[in-house]
């Protein structure tokens, strides 16, 4: 069978941001230790400019591309945006915090832009074992990111257990795929699509579960999220906030498509298995960020409770609200959270601390740094007029579109516990007097990555428009 | 110029707002002159509303109508009437008097300014939005300012109080928030805007989820008003919140609950409020009583004046509910009109008497004698005559004595609810005795009395106070005396309100 052109049209970001790993390699052998930051923009250049043909490729008409193991279609460049999105703001944030600090500085660079590759191919995939190759390809590199400080041990530990649990997570995932084979005679899901509804509920319900375990290891659903708080705390900051956007992202974006693709025809009833998964998540991530002092191990339960709310707009996936609704939640997140994490970062570099008491008197020592904290806390609590809010908005009226009122009700009550926890960084900053009146300054390419994740937060809660229509272009999912 | 009036209105506080923000560290004195221009000019503005506006025309005027997010149907859509018109301009007062009053704040003026100004907008937002989107950005808007000025410029357990006060609220606009989207995805077409939702009575055909979105709304209005027993968050709001928080917090935060409960709840669920107006007219009842007991039995000034902010609103949601229970009853509307009247009077009555009573507070605990128990006084009368005389004067309005603004709202809500609920009328009078013995009681041990040699030094008002509260003591009589100006505006609304209810 010849491979048509068009196929490989379709690639050419995938092309264009593995050929950009390639010559970041290259470059990073010739450039002095002490200028690594050149393989650093390079990459920011690079992946930006990769994200060219991917917004090209948006309104394209859904089809599928190397004998239908490949999806070309707007929800896959949604998510390939964000991918390459944040990883152009991730580096942003970490050229400062890893400068001089180990000699292996550009190779982080050079993982963040292949983990960027990955995600690309986990958002597109169509067939389970892409869909498997992506996957491990990118828990590969992230397990290097996060034990990068060889020196520290807690980057050790993160690293390691954030590896034992992908693995274990990883095989039982695989073992699900291959039932799922086995009950349908395809890997490629629009087969499965064709072949699943005659194949025996129980099996099926076996399959859907041991999927879940890989994908929900990846998006920190509960039961499977207990490596979050660990491997972010552990982690550099910036590769916490990676973990925490871009491969949850992605993760999700791997989860409606098996679902809506190759479970949807089953008939199974998985809006209930998903949506009381979603209750669980949200409810066990607050109830445990809570008491948390630590600003990383605080977002991380915090992001495990965000995945219940993604949860639930994967289970209110269907109508004008319920597919937009889940992509807005998702860029709400991202860039609220990544901004969290920006802060954070400035925070654990300048002041050496990840403590939350520690942020005390934050506003007088850095007040815009404060200002767009408690604007990001904000945010992920849904106060208007920030993207957090117009995100939940949706999403609670995906639900209630749905007949998920119970759920969207479970998500009221998880919103205002949240708030107690995101208000406690705010009084901090705002309420606790400062222990020195030092200021605090931001380096320059971190205050780029800020300013993007802010003005996104702004610009989503207040003027909402230009987003709700392209989470409706990127809603075009192929389905069969 | 008078098509965008309603807009300049709302947004120049925020103007205002971020012109401080620009003014360069340490010029104090600049800050607060922009603040006072910014409060004063919408003061001006809302005044302004008055031309244009047609009294004896009932349908909302001065509308102004945008796409915001035509994906979902959202518009900027903004108008008033004869019950909003009276709480803009309440609104726009209160914040200019606030900021007079807090010439004297000197920790971070800057944002304390910024935060008042941004509240402004967001209470004239929440009165002019027609459009549920709108309506819930501003609502939620308004606690935010909120808890960083109890939280920061607050008494001795700011923090605790500042938390509390957004997480109470928050539950209730959340709910609220599930509420709205249940009237969104039941209307056909698919609308946020109110007044076409209010002409389309989505949720009229389907009486359990007409139950649970009105119970959304009455959750978020009833913490806001608040009624009993929803109203624990406010008596440590208060005590903690500044002086000028605790105005703005009585004055018009409140209100916000009670207009919810007039300008949605009413016309949106007649049938399904009819059906609970009986149980929420026992809340609002036991509100009036348990508020005045609490508040006699109170020794923090502070405190007395939040219970019996409790006592007030409790007459107002008899109001409503009685209105409430003479839906579909065509021999009751002429009370239902009364009992709302009295209940709107009662709004702008209660926020012009009782942001004088934590401005009067605030005169003897902020900058004199530090304490604000009431037993810790005496004597006073003859020390400070002024102070003594208005004080007085509130008080007595507070308590409803004729003349004063109390009497006219509270005798209002009492006749129109006599013709809907007669049994619970006659309980909610004995409110205003026990609350007329709480004041006396209280004018008696401060005021009155042997002099306590503690006091011997204190001054009386000095000109910047005398500027805050005269003038609230001079509408409290004028409208006590002849209440038919305001009256009228809100009349033509609310009749036209129990008409759309017939």
């Amino acid at each position: 069978m010849p491979l048509p052109i068009e196929d490989i049209w379709a690639i050419v970001p995938e092309i264009w941001v593995a050929g950009l790993g390639l010559l970041l390699i290259v470059l990073d052998l010739f450039v002095p230790a002490d200028r690594k930051a050149i393989v650093g923009w390079g990459a920011v250049i690079g992946l930006a400019l990769a994200l060219l043909p991917i917004a090209g490729m948006l309104g394209v008409t859904p089809r599928t591309a190397f004998f239908g193991t490949y999806a070309v279609d707007g929800f896959a460049v949604f998510f390939k945006l964000i991918a390459v999105g944040a990883t152009v703001l991730v580096i942003l944030s970490a050229m400062d915090v890893l400068r001089g600090q180990t000699r292996f500085e550009g190779e982080m660079y050079i993982l963040l832009t292949f983990t960027a590759l990955g995600l690309i191919l986990m958002a597109a995939s169509a067939d389970l074992i892409l869909l498997v190759l992506s996957i491990e390809f990118v828990s590969l590199c992230s397990y290097v990111m996060a034990g990068y400080f060889k020196a520290d041990r807690r980057s050790n530990e993160a690293g390691i257990k954030y590896f034992l649990f992908g693995a274990s997570a990883s095989a039982v995932m695989i073992y699900g795929f291959s039932i799922l084979y086995g009950l349908a005679g395809h890997t490629n899901l629009y087969a499965i699509a064709e072949a699943v509804h005659t194949a025996p509920q129980p099996a099926l319900i076996v399959a859907l579960v041991f999927a879940l375990a890989g994908l929900g290891f990846k998006v920190s659903m509960v039961p499977f999220h207990q490596w979050t708080p660990d491997v972010y705390e552990g982690a550099p900051t910036p590769v916490a906030a990676y973990l925490s956007v871009a491969s949850k992202a992605a993760g999700f974006a791997a989860l409606v498509r098996l679902l809506v693709v190759a479970i949807v025809p089953s008939g199974l009833d998985w809006v209930t298995l998903i949506a009381g998964l979603s209750a669980i998540t949200m409810t066990v991530g607050n109830l445990l960020a809570l008491p948390q002092r630590n600003i990383k191990r605080m977002l991380a339960y915090s992001s495990i409770s965000h995945a219940g709310f993604l949860l639930m707009g994967v289970a209110a996936y269907q109508g004008d609200f319920g597919t937009a609704g889940l992509l807005i939640y998702v860029l709400a997140y991202a860039f609220a959270n990544l901004g969290a994490f920006f802060v954070a970062v400035v925070v654990g570099q300048r002041l050496a601390t990840d403590e939350i008491p520690d942020y005390a008197g934050l506003k007088a020592r850095a007040p815009t740094l404060a200002f767009l904290m408690a604007f990001f806390m904000l945010s992920l609590t849904g106060i208007p007029p920030t993207a957090g809010f117009f995100g939940k908005f949706y999403i609670f009226g995906a639900a209630i579109d749905n007949g998920l009122l119970w759920l969207a009700v479970v998500g009221v009550v998880n919103s205002v516990v949240a708030l107690y926890y995101y208000v406690g960084v705010i009084r901090a900053m705002y309420l606790m007097p400062a222990p020195s009146e030092e200021p605090v300054g931001e380096p320059a390419a971190l205050r780029l990555a800020l300013g993007v994740a802010a003005v996104g937060t702004f610009l989503v809660g207040i003027y909402p428009q230009p987003f709700v229509d392209l989470a409706n272009t990127a809603s075009l999912l192929l389905r069969l | 110029m008078d098509q965008y009036l309603l807009s300049i209105t709302v947004f120049l506080p925020l103007a205002g707002g971020l012109v401080v923000l620009l003014v360069p560290k340490g010029q104090d004195r600049l800050m607060k002159q922009v603040a006072l221009v910014a409060s004063v000019l919408t003061f001006l503005a809302s005044l302004w509303l008055l031309g244009p506006f047609e009294i004896g025309r009932a349908e909302m005027q001065l509308q102004e109508r945008y796409l915001w997010i035509p994906g979902i149907g959202i518009h900027y859509h903004v108008g008033i009437d004869g019950l909003s018109l009276p709480l803009v301009i309440l609104t726009a007062l209160l914040t200019v008097v606030s900021i007079v009053y807090s010439w004297r704040i000197d920790v971070r003026l800057k944002e304390y300014l910024f935060l008042f100004l941004l509240l402004e907008t967001a209470m004239l937002g929440v009165f002019v939005a027609l459009d549920f989107f709108l309506f819930f950005v501003f609502w939620e808007v308004s606690i935010v300012p909120m808890y960083f000025l109890i939280g920061i410029w607050g008494g001795p357990r700011k923090e605790y109080a500042a938390i509390k006060f957004f997480l109470y609220t928050l539950v209730g606009s959340l709910a609220m928030l599930l509420a709205i989207l249940l009237l969104y995805f039941n209307a056909e077409p698919r609308t946020f805007g109110i007044l076409e939702l209010i002409g389309q009575q989505p949720l009229a055909g389907v009486p359990v989820l007409a139950a649970l979105s009105f119970w959304g709304f009455f959750l978020s209005f009833a913490i806001k008003v608040p009624m009993w027993p929803f109203h624990t968050w406010l008596p440590d709001a208060h005590v903690e919140a500044p002086t000028a928080g605790s105005v703005i917090l009585a004055g018009v935060l409140l209100k916000l609950g009670t207009y919810g409960f007039v300008r949605v709840s009413l016309p949106m669920f007649p049938e399904t409020f009819k059906a609970y107006a009986f149980v929420i007219a026992i809340l609002a009842i036991i509100g009036v009583v348990y508020g005045a007991l609490v508040a006699m039995a109170q020794t923090d000034l502070k405190k007395l004046v939040a219970y019996s902010s409790v006592n007030h609103m409790g007459y107002v949601m008899l109001g409503i509910a009685a209105a409430a229970g003479a839906v579909g009853v065509a021999e009751k509307a002429n009370a239902a009109t009364i009992a709302l009247n009295g209940a709107v009077f009662e709004m702008v009555a209660h926020g012009i008497i009782t942001g004088a009573l934590f401005l009067i507070v605030g005169v003897i605990y902020d900058y004199r004698a530090h304490v604000r128990g009431v037993d810790d006084f005496g004597g006073l009368g003859a020390l400070l005559p002024r102070y003594t005389g208005l004080t007085t004067m509130a008080m007595l309005a507070s308590l409803g004595l004729p003349g004063l603004m109390g009497f006219v709202a509270e005798f209002l809500i009492f006749v129109g609810s006599f013709g809907v609920f007669p049994e619970l009328t006659v309980i909610a009078v004995t409110g205003v005795v026990f609350s007329a013995a709480m004041f006396l009681w209280t004018i008696q041990r401060i005021f009155l009395g042997p002099k306590n040699p503690r006091w011997e030094t204190l001054t009386d008002l000095d000109g910047r106070e005398a500027v805050s509260l005269v003038p609230l003591a001079a509408l409290m009589l004028i409208f006590g005396v002849y209440p038919r100006p305001l009256l009228e505006i809100i009349n033509t609304a609310m009749t036209s309100l129990v008409t759309v209810l017939r």
